[in-house]
């Protein structure tokens, strides 16, 4: 086991590899110089000679490409200019609230997804799996911004002052000031120590701050705010999940050792449960590890929907405000988030598959 | 000598139209037996049908606003959906879909929507296929050095999550519909050079193959001409799903601002535009993304119907 991981560890240093020098690559491709794009048109030769110097873009490519992996390896990502902050700031105050948002969404998927899709194996062409594999098929066809705004005009407006009603935008409701739980547990934290990020970064996830500071008004308030978005965010990786868990269930359960196990007088319960469903998860693991890249692209979507201050807002807010820092350095991080979640599923599917790991 | 080589050609060759053919009656025949793929191939059609005769269906202009219109009418901006058989006012100008923030004819302009959104379909997914096709050919062909170079820039760019590569590349290209299709071809290539590398590297250890290389075909004769035609099946499925996730960024792309721009009839963009009145105005919300929908809808149901169809694994059963 420790040697696979390995060598997946070693096999993803030449993607990481590929994945800085197409970032890279990416910004030194944007038209124009990038001291005219700062400092604007009118900026003089001089000025701009200066500029260039004191960013080493006068020296040759290679070495602003290991300068550049070089930040990246001390968590430098570079900085925004139109918020003049460090890209690594940004990312503590708008990460949590993007891994809330895909948590959640990713809880929905999977506790209605595996169920909807065991269901539909078991009951092979009932109305249950007929309804299930429609569902599934409109869900995957779902453009999530469309959905969000959908919901939010039903549950907003259309349900307005009925039991059902929920905030159509943003995180928490007026008023409502969460306060960071290692200040309700009364805790001394002096800004700038690696505690202070720490428990910086986790009070910012309202939902898990709510719990640890026990505030269940914001608790409740976080969680009517989050249902929309994370329902909307789940349609797409919902659907795939219980389209597979189908799939995966209906092969598994045509074989011969689980007729054996039904054969020796077994519960049709244990059979599904403990026979059947434990080997479809090997090809559910893989396809909830992609179902997450899809969460991000998603969570841009979202969160320009629901107005939520997560990373996806912040990347558009870049994108329309020229702010190639912030695109850059958040695709950097979300791709190296990405790999070490691919990481993360394989070395589980090695987990779960003991074939994998002899190959 | 020479009869000999070239009759078991000639019978080959016989034998592959034969059977291709054949193949294609069976798909056909199988893709009808699904109804899910059905429901595909009818929304397809009706797509097709509206893309086509658009000019003549939108009873509007699908750019020109209507306050400089001649006569000018005395329409608002936003109104809803006027139809007159479901009992609006006659004396109303009929608008199937209301009007847009820009006063123009919503119905009018998703008609010219469709248009559009199987042009960028088709357009993104060939761009994608081709390339892919051929990347994917040379790697799983001549493999080692060739393969070990092609598939590690294929992971790379299957490590961004699809959207967000594209996001990235638009922000560099500068927005605009070209510059989000090229975006969006290039972050799909992978797929395809997966799909074709796969099917080339079980395909050329095929007798067939070495009987091609036996009887002196070069290199790009066997590859383009005996190989790949019979690498076909998965990619035209893996394209028509293709088109579904081509067509379905490229309105996310839009929707962000970064794809078609204003005035263009394009699903993604209209939506985008009246995300703000989704409150005072849901039917421009409403009726694009449900022609987004529906237009993935078809194609996936028609990818998945292909799969099935197309699947050896199943050939026996059926």
């Amino acid at each position: 086991m420790v040697t696979y991981i390995l060598r997946r560890l070693l096999l993803s240093i030449p993607v990481l590899f590929g994945i800085l020098f197409a970032t890279f690559a990416l910004a030194r491709l944007i038209p124009g110089d990038p001291c005219r794009a700062m400092l604007g048109e009118k900026a003089t030769k001089v000025v701009c000679d200066e500029f260039n110097h004191r960013h080493g873009l006068d020296r040759p490519i290679p070495i602003q490409f290991g300068v550049y992996v070089d930040e990246i390896a001390h968590g430098d990502f570079g900085n925004s200019f139109r918020y003049s902050k460090p890209i690594t700031e940004l990312l503590i105050e708008r990460l949590p609230m993007t891994v809330e948002l895909s948590f959640a969404a990713l809880l929905i998927s999977i506790f209605i997804g595996i169920p909807l899709g065991v269901i539909s194996a078991v009951r092979h062409n009932s109305w249950v799996d007929v309804f299930t594999m429609m569902w599934a098929n409109v869900g995957v066809s779902m453009p999530v911004f469309w959905l969000g705004l959908m919901l939010a005009y039903i549950f907003a407006l259309a349900l307005k002052d009925t039991f059902f009603q929920l905030p159509p935008s943003g995180r928490l409701s007026p008023g409502i000031i969460p306060v960071p739980f290692f200040e309700t547990w009364g805790m001394q934290l002096s800004e700038g120590t690696f505690l202070f990020t720490v428990s910086d970064f986790f009070s910012r996830m309202n939902i898990l701050n709510a719990v640890l500071s026990s505030d269940w008004t914001l608790l409740m308030d976080a969680i009517t705010h989050l249902i929309l978005p994370a329902f909307a965010l789940s349609t797409i990786p919902m659907a795939l999940i219980a389209r597979m868990t189908r799939s995966a269930m209906l092969e598994v359960l045509g074989q011969d050792y689980i007729r054996t196990a039904r054969a020796k007088g077994l519960i049709a319960r244990t059979v599904i449960m403990k026979h059947a469903f434990r080997n479809a998860l090997l090809p559910l693991a893989t396809v909830i590890g992609l179902s997450l890249g899809g969460l991000l692209g998603g969570a841009v979507l979202t969160e320009t929907v629901f107005n939520l201050s997560g990373v996806g807002r912040i990347l558009y807010d870049g994108i329309t405000a020229r702010d190639y820092g912030i695109v850059q350095g958040f695709t950097v991080v979300i791709a190296i988030f990405f790999v070490a979640l691919n990481l993360i599923v394989d070395v589980s599917y090695a987990y779960l598959d003991p074939r994998i790991r002899l190959n | 000598m020479a009869t000999q080589t070239s009759s078991p050609l000639k019978l080959d060759s016989e034998v592959l139209t034969l059977e291709s053919a054949s193949l294609w009656q069976i798909t056909w025949r199988r893709l009808f037996r699904r109804k899910s793929s059905i429901v595909g191939m009818v929304i397809l059609a009706i797509l097709i049908l509206l893309a086509i005769t658009a000019q003549w269906l939108a009873p509007y202009d699908p750019i020109l606003s209507m306050l400089d219109s001649d006569p000018p009418q005395r329409i608002q901006k936003r109104s809803s959906p006027c139809i007159h058989a479901f009992g609006c006012a006659p004396d109303q100008p009929q608008h199937i879909m209301g009007t847009d923030g820009n006063i123009r004819d919503e119905f009018s302009r998703m008609l010219y929507g469709a248009r559009l959104s199987l042009a960028i379909g088709l357009s993104t997914v060939t761009f994608a296929i081709v390339i892919g096709t051929v990347l994917g050919a040379l790697a799983g062909y001549f493999g080692g050095r060739i393969d070990n170079v092609i598939m590690r820039i294929m992971d790379v760019l299957l490590a961004f999550p699809s959207l967000l590569l594209a996001i990235a590349i638009v922000t560099v290209l500068g927005p605009g519909l070209i510059n989000a299709l090229l975006a969006i071809g290039i972050v799909s290539i992978p797929a395809y050079a997966r799909v074709v590398r796969g099917s080339v590297l079980s395909i050329r250890e095929m007798d067939f193959v070495s009987a091609s290389r036996a009887l002196g075909g070069n290199t790009y004769e066997i590859l383009f001409r005996r190989i790949l035609p019979n690498a076909l099946t998965p990619l035209i499925v893996q394209g028509t799903l293709g088109i579904a996730t081509a067509i379905l960024d490229a309105a996310a792309l839009s929707f962000l601002g970064l794809g078609a721009q204003p005035p263009t009839p394009e699903w993604g963009s209209m939506l985008g535009a009246e995300r703000n009145q989704v409150f005072t105005a849901p039917h421009l919300v409403f009726y694009p993304g449900l022609a987004i929908m529906l237009t993935v809808l078809a194609f996936n149901l028609l990818g998945d119907g292909l799969r099935d169809a197309l699947d050896p694994r199943l050939a026996h059963i059926s």
